[in-house]
């Protein structure tokens, strides 16, 4: 277990003040009582300027929300958090038996296709892979130049010809990229 | 209780001898130094031995928490996360790269762009540079202020017996001491000012006026246990300029006007403030504006104009940001004063914390709770730098000039420059700025060609 230092809780506006230096908790009482007192909503996450203006914000607030749900505890909090740790971390306390870290280069890649899969089906389908196109390029692409787009995508991924992209086929396109280094966030301290 | 009786009259006596010493006291070492703008340098000394009882208070602190195995929590002011400064285009580039073989320059779409924006996003959730700015500034060391301790378990009964008797001087010797001075400062400006506008116009009037002004200034700046350092003083602000200075709270109003005669631009307001306003404006011109005449940006540029036209009258003090600061940052300054044409006199106001955080977070406290904070603090310590004067160029706009400005001030200040606008504590941000994301976006998967866009 690495030590820990907790951020004060200050204010309830952004959960910026609230971010833990390292990942699992020492003070367990109260992590306990942080869990307890303290939600946010979507409207929390919208208030802060830099992730209102991300074309992708909306998906990635979402990412926050359990199935049908408004708020978020804190432990849900890190636990998305946590699938950006840099990987090396895992080196140091290697656990053969555990389940598989939340950061592991799967989990990553998991993370980022439930960010193109808008009902949760597990697979990416045209219209999704469209509607978060229309997401990241606004109104500078016309419609039918971003169909081909998400047809030319869909048709180099897909394997098994149901014209939708599965987990297996994601992993397999993106099998040479450095996801390890591009989906993490290094701590300074 | 009878036997208390022979004792009241000594108390009474005690009580009676006190009050006289204190008041001579205030007289001699605060308000006759004030008038004159000298100073005996009691203020430094105390600073001084303050910074000593920190720095051992935050050992203590860090003996207390090592005993028991655990790390003190400390904030850190640069950021907590690792941010690269690199743009859109080549972190798209950079994870296409590492992903494929293909030719970097042709434009087209990747499932790994997703990467880009996700990563980015989750940075801004975890450490971003906007929300930060609108909450007060944590400290590195305690200050024996409760306000500021975030180690509460980490305290031992040394320290907190230190912590009582910081209390004690605080709320029972400071604060009576600094109302009874801001009392007298403010009174003095609604007494004098109302007096000096009975005389007649000329050379005597404006004397009276600016002398009047500064010594009430200065009594406040005492009432606050302000300890300002002026840097560069011959940079001054003169006639017919404007002076431009990063907000953080109403102090800095108090802080300028103890060391130069300035006109004032504002909102009328109801209470205590009102009548102070329009004392003032019978002493020498400053200008106010009725609530209704504030919205109209029109009105007021002309009435700014004026005013700065006549070379006789006093610079303006305005503050471009709108809104109060954290005093980490510089956010973006509103391009009406810098229309108007006039030097503008840049002016940075840097706060040390450590004594008695000054920023006022007008969303979380009232102006009485945030000035009683101010008098129970132990003292207001900042720098004030005056920067050469500027005056825009033949072919800038305002919008550039402003921020030519803001980048001097924040530069010389120490503070960090951003381009957000301050309203974004009350307002949500526009939506131009995603849409420039995504047009930049857009260039990477079509290229450039004109004829793309969406009929």
């Amino acid at each position: 277990m690495r030590k820990c230092s907790v951020y004060s809780l200050n204010s309830l506006l952004t959960f910026n003040q609230y971010v833990l230096n390292a990942y699992y908790g020492q003070d367990m009482a109260l992590l306990k009582a942080l869990e307890e007192l303290h939600r946010l909503s979507r409207e929390d996450f919208q208030r802060i300027p830099e992730l209102a203006i991300n074309p992708l914000g909306d998906r990635i607030i979402n990412a926050f929300f359990p199935e049908g749900e408004d708020q978020v505890n804190f432990r849900g909090f890190m636990r998305t958090l946590a699938h950006f740790r840099p990987i090396e971390d895992n080196e140091k306390s290697k656990d053969v038996n555990g389940p598989e870290p939340l950061n592991s280069r799967s989990n990553k890649l998991h993370f980022a296709f439930r960010l193109y899969d808008l009902d949760k089906d597990d697979k990416i389908s045209r219209d999704e892979l469209l509607q978060v196109l229309r997401m990241m390029v606004g109104v500078n692409i016309s419609d039918e130049q971003l169909g081909s787009i998400a047809d030319r995508t869909i048709q180099e991924a897909d394997q098994d010809g149901d014209s939708a992209i599965s987990f297996t086929e994601f992993v397999k396109v993106l099998e040479k990229v450095d996801v390890e280094q591009k989906m993490s966030i290094r701590f300074l301290h | 209780m009878f036997l208390l009786l022979p004792f009241n009259s000594l108390i009474v006596n005690l009580l009676g001898i006190s009050l006289t010493v204190l008041f001579t006291l205030l007289l001699v070492f605060i308000i006759v130094p004030a008038i004159f703008g000298v100073s005996f340098g009691i203020r430094k000394l105390y600073m001084k031995t303050l910074l000593k009882i920190f720095a051992w208070a935050t050992l203590r602190m860090e003996r207390g928490a090592k005993e028991k195995n655990h790390q003190l929590y400390k904030p850190y002011t640069n950021g907590i996360i690792a941010k690269d400064p690199t743009s859109l285009e080549e972190e798209i580039k950079e994870i296409r790269k590492s992903g494929s073989n293909k030719a970097l320059d042709t434009p087209e779409f990747e499932l790994s762009d997703i990467f880009y924006f996700c990563r980015k996003g989750m940075e801004t959730i975890m450490d971003d540079e906007v929300t930060k700015r609108f909450s007060a500034e944590e400290l590195e060391s305690w200050n024996l202020l409760s306000r500021t301790n975030y180690n509460f378990q980490y305290i031992s009964l040394r320290l907190t017996i230190l912590w009582g008797l910081g209390v004690l001087i605080r709320y029972c010797f400071l604060l009576p001491l600094r109302i009874a001075l801001a009392f007298t400062g403010v009174s003095l400006l609604v007494v004098g000012t109302t007096m000096v506008g009975y005389l007649p116009n000329g050379r005597f009037k404006e004397f009276m006026s600016k002398h009047v002004h500064l010594m009430c200034y200065r009594i406040c700046v005492r009432a606050l246990t302000a300890i300002i350092t002026y840097h560069d003083r011959e940079n001054r602000p003169r006639n017919g300029g404007i002076c431009v200075a990063n907000h953080t709270s109403p102090i800095d109003v108090i802080i300028l006007a103890s060391d130069g005669y300035y006109a004032m631009v504002g909102q009328i307001h109801g209470g205590l403030m009102g009548v102070i306003q329009r004392a003032m404006v019978k002493a020498c011109p400053h200008v106010w504006f009725e609530r209704s005449e504030v919205k109209d940006r029109h009105l007021v540029a002309e009435r700014l104009t004026e005013h700065v036209q006549d070379k006789s009258k006093l610079p303006i003090l305005i503050f471009p940001e709108g809104t109060c600061i954290n005093n980490t940052s510089v956010m973006m300054f509103k391009k009406g004063s810098f229309e108007i044409g006039a030097t503008v006199y840049p002016v940075a106001i840097k706060y040390d914390p450590q004594f008695g955080d000054a920023f006022w977070n007008s969303s979380k406290y009232g102006m009485v709770t945030y000035l009683l904070r101010m008098m129970t603090s132990w003292a207001i310590v900042c720098s004030v730098w005056y920067l050469p004067p500027m005056t825009r160029e033949a072919n800038e706009d305002a919008v550039h000039f402003a921020n030519r400005v803001k980048s001097a001030i924040a530069r010389q200040g120490g503070l960090v420059d951003l381009l957000w606008d301050g309203g974004l504590k009350r307002e949500k941000v526009k939506d131009t700025f995603k849409e420039e994301q995504q047009k930049l976006y857009s260039k990477m998967i079509v290229g450039n060609h004109e004829d793309r866009s969406r009929s």
